[in-house]
């Protein structure tokens, strides 16, 4: 199977600071996989790489074989790859609708197609009944779905999730996980990038830990919380499962 | 925050507008001269401030210098028709291209190199400065002495744009309609939707794909084009253009007064705010004068701004919408509304 993105020794240093070092893994389609390690791991940084906010110091990223890495995030965008913030960013003075309309309108100039995509993107992500409240009457978890619906109505291959699960209740976090799975069942891939390893567990089926900037293990989740390298990145040397 | 565009709906909307523009052609038709005259000048900063109110309101660029394009219409219909005696439709024509031009220029300029934000809005008083400075010290447009237009002979010619007080007035009237209407369909085109988002947030509308850089040129582009025809049509009105006049930094303040002062980024604002703004500044002009105080209207001028952002910082306009909704809504729901909020501030 071909890979839709691939990412080949991609390093970024911030003035001597090596944040991303020499990073190399690939996404196969229809798949979840989850970009993990802890804090500091240079995780955001490598997400931001990939979404064309950061450009790297050296290194490769290959989107359907095409290299993106110097590409500006609207473009990346607009060549299907789609991203969440971290910290949600509706915009203030629209409604949840007309946010989720947005994205739409990388590929139509028609308000009413936006809008019925809008309308498929917020009942993807069971916000449907919402579209018409104003952004700041959502809850947080409301607001992490909303930032999805937005991302989904760009049409994208691939979907870039920034700690989509961070800050939320375990059921919320639950409700995201039946969505990211039937996304994926429909064939969208997904990079996650997250903090709570129980999540990760359950929906990814490729995991890659990051640390000090280094990919220190890849492969199968069951796999790699076994690994004792990835025990020792996240709970100290001299800890053995 | 309120919402600003989707407060009525849409044949509400277009309806209350079409009433307010047959309301203003009566007017215009019964009124004596001084009030004409004066309405025509709230009609054309109606027009101006729409264009100011298009390019911050929605498109989140600030223009501290919208006097620069304001004179460039209005150079460009006064050389034509004085020196060639071309007809100053094709002067607004052209000073709307010229403008459009040179907006885009600044624009892509000043975005190339990462001039951002409220420095954005520095160069533009600066280019507007420079314009002004220029202009005074260049003799083929008469320098500080202005370009005077040929006095009206009172009879009604629309292929020269000549006309009396009334005919003007209609032109500022088509124009502030125009003008409205514009920015409402605007709005509810895909442009003010991309053009919202890159107001809200810059890095997000990148990431979902709308093209910031291209989107900010176009709409600061289209803002100095119709800047342009206002200030062309202004100069005709006032018979005369002086640089001091008509590309001073008081230009660039009278546009964006009525918007501020209306309600930004919504249709009737630049209307409301200019009704409410330019008649007090002639009053107390008038009333400064006759106390021998002069400066009045500018103190006057700056205690409204003040007051109004102070009491009303969404501006006069959306007040009168929320007034008009609270009324409108059955007493069940607005107890229902005052629940939520003191459930919001409980929470």
């Amino acid at each position: 199977m071909t890979a839709l993105l691939e990412v080949k020794n991609l390093t970024k240093s911030f003035q001597g600071l090596v944040a991303v070092n020499d990073v190399s893994f690939a996404l196969a389609p229809g798949r979840i996989t989850a970009l993990i390690g802890p804090n500091g791991a240079g995780k955001t940084t490598c997400f931001n790489l990939v979404a064309g906010a950061l450009s790297p110091t050296r290194g490769q990223v290959l989107f359907e074989g095409r290299s993106i890495e110097r590409t500006p995030p609207e473009t990346v965008c607009r060549m299907g790859i789609a991203r969440t913030f971290q910290i949600v960013r509706p915009m203030k003075d629209m409604s949840v609708l007309e946010n989720a309309m947005v994205g739409a309108f990388s590929w139509t100039t028609s308000v009413k197609e936006a809008r019925a995509k809008a309308y498929e993107s917020l009942e993807s992500v069971g916000l449907a009944g919402k579209a018409n409240a104003r952004t700041d009457q959502l809850t947080l978890p409301d607001r992490k779905m909303l930032e999805m619906a937005k991302a989904l109505s760009t049409r994208p291959r691939l979907l870039l999730l920034d700690e989509v699960m961070a800050g939320l209740r375990p059921t919320e976090a639950a409700g995201v996980v039946g969505v990211l799975q039937k996304l994926a069942e429909s064939g969208l891939t997904i990079l996650l990038v997250e903090h709570v390893m129980r999540i990760v567990m359950e929906v990814a089926s490729t995991v890659v830990v990051l640390h000090h900037g280094a990919k220190i293990a890849e492969g199968k989740p069951s796999d790699v919380v076994a690994d004792p390298r990835v025990l020792e990145s996240y709970l100290g040397a001299g800890f053995h499962a | 925050m309120q919402k600003k565009f989707d407060q009525t709906s849409d044949p509400k909307r277009w309806g209350a507008g079409v009433l307010v523009f047959a309301i203003l052609a009566m007017v215009g038709s019964i009124s004596n001269a001084y009030i004409i005259s004066l309405l025509t000048v709230v009609l054309l900063f109606t027009f101006m401030g729409q264009s100011w109110n298009l390019m911050l309101g929605i498109g989140g660029q600030l223009s501290i210098g919208h006097a620069l394009f304001v004179g460039i219409g209005a150079y460009s219909v006064a050389i034509l028709n004085i020196k060639y005696g071309i007809t100053p439709w094709i002067g607004l024509i052209l000073g709307a291209a010229i403008a459009g031009l040179i907006g885009a220029v600044l624009a892509w300029l000043s975005f190339r190199f990462e001039v951002r934000g409220i420095y954005f809005a520095l160069l533009t008083i600066a280019a507007a400065e420079f314009a002004r400075i220029m202009f005074g010290g260049w003799d083929y447009v008469g320098g500080m002495q202005g370009l005077f237009f040929q006095a009206p002979t009172g009879s009604m010619d629309i292929a020269m744009l000549r006309g009396d007080t009334r005919f003007y007035y209609f032109v500022a009237l088509t124009l502030a309609a125009i003008g409205v209407a514009g920015t409402e369909m605007i709005s509810r085109s895909y442009l003010g939707y991309v053009w919202r988002a890159m107001r809200d947030d810059d890095d997000a509308a990148r990431a979902l794909g709308v093209q910031t850089f291209r989107h900010k040129i176009l709409v600061i582009s289209i803002s100095a084009a119709m800047a342009a025809i206002g200030g062309g049509v202004l100069g005709l009105v006032q018979g005369a253009i002086f640089p001091d006049s008509i590309m001073g930094m008081s230009i660039s303040v009278d546009v964006l007064i009525g918007p501020v002062v209306g309600g930004l980024g919504t249709a009737f604002g630049p209307l409301v705010g200019s009704m409410a703004a330019i008649p007090l500044h002639h009053a107390m002009g008038a009333l400064g004068d006759s106390f021998g105080i002069p400066g009045l209207n500018s103190i006057a001028y700056g205690a409204v701004l003040i007051l109004v952002v102070w009491f009303l910082p969404d501006g006069i306009w959306p007040a009168v919408v929320r007034l008009y909704g609270a009324i409108q809504l059955p007493a069940r729901v607005r107890i229902s509304k005052l629940r939520e909020v003191e459930n919001d501030r409980a929470a």
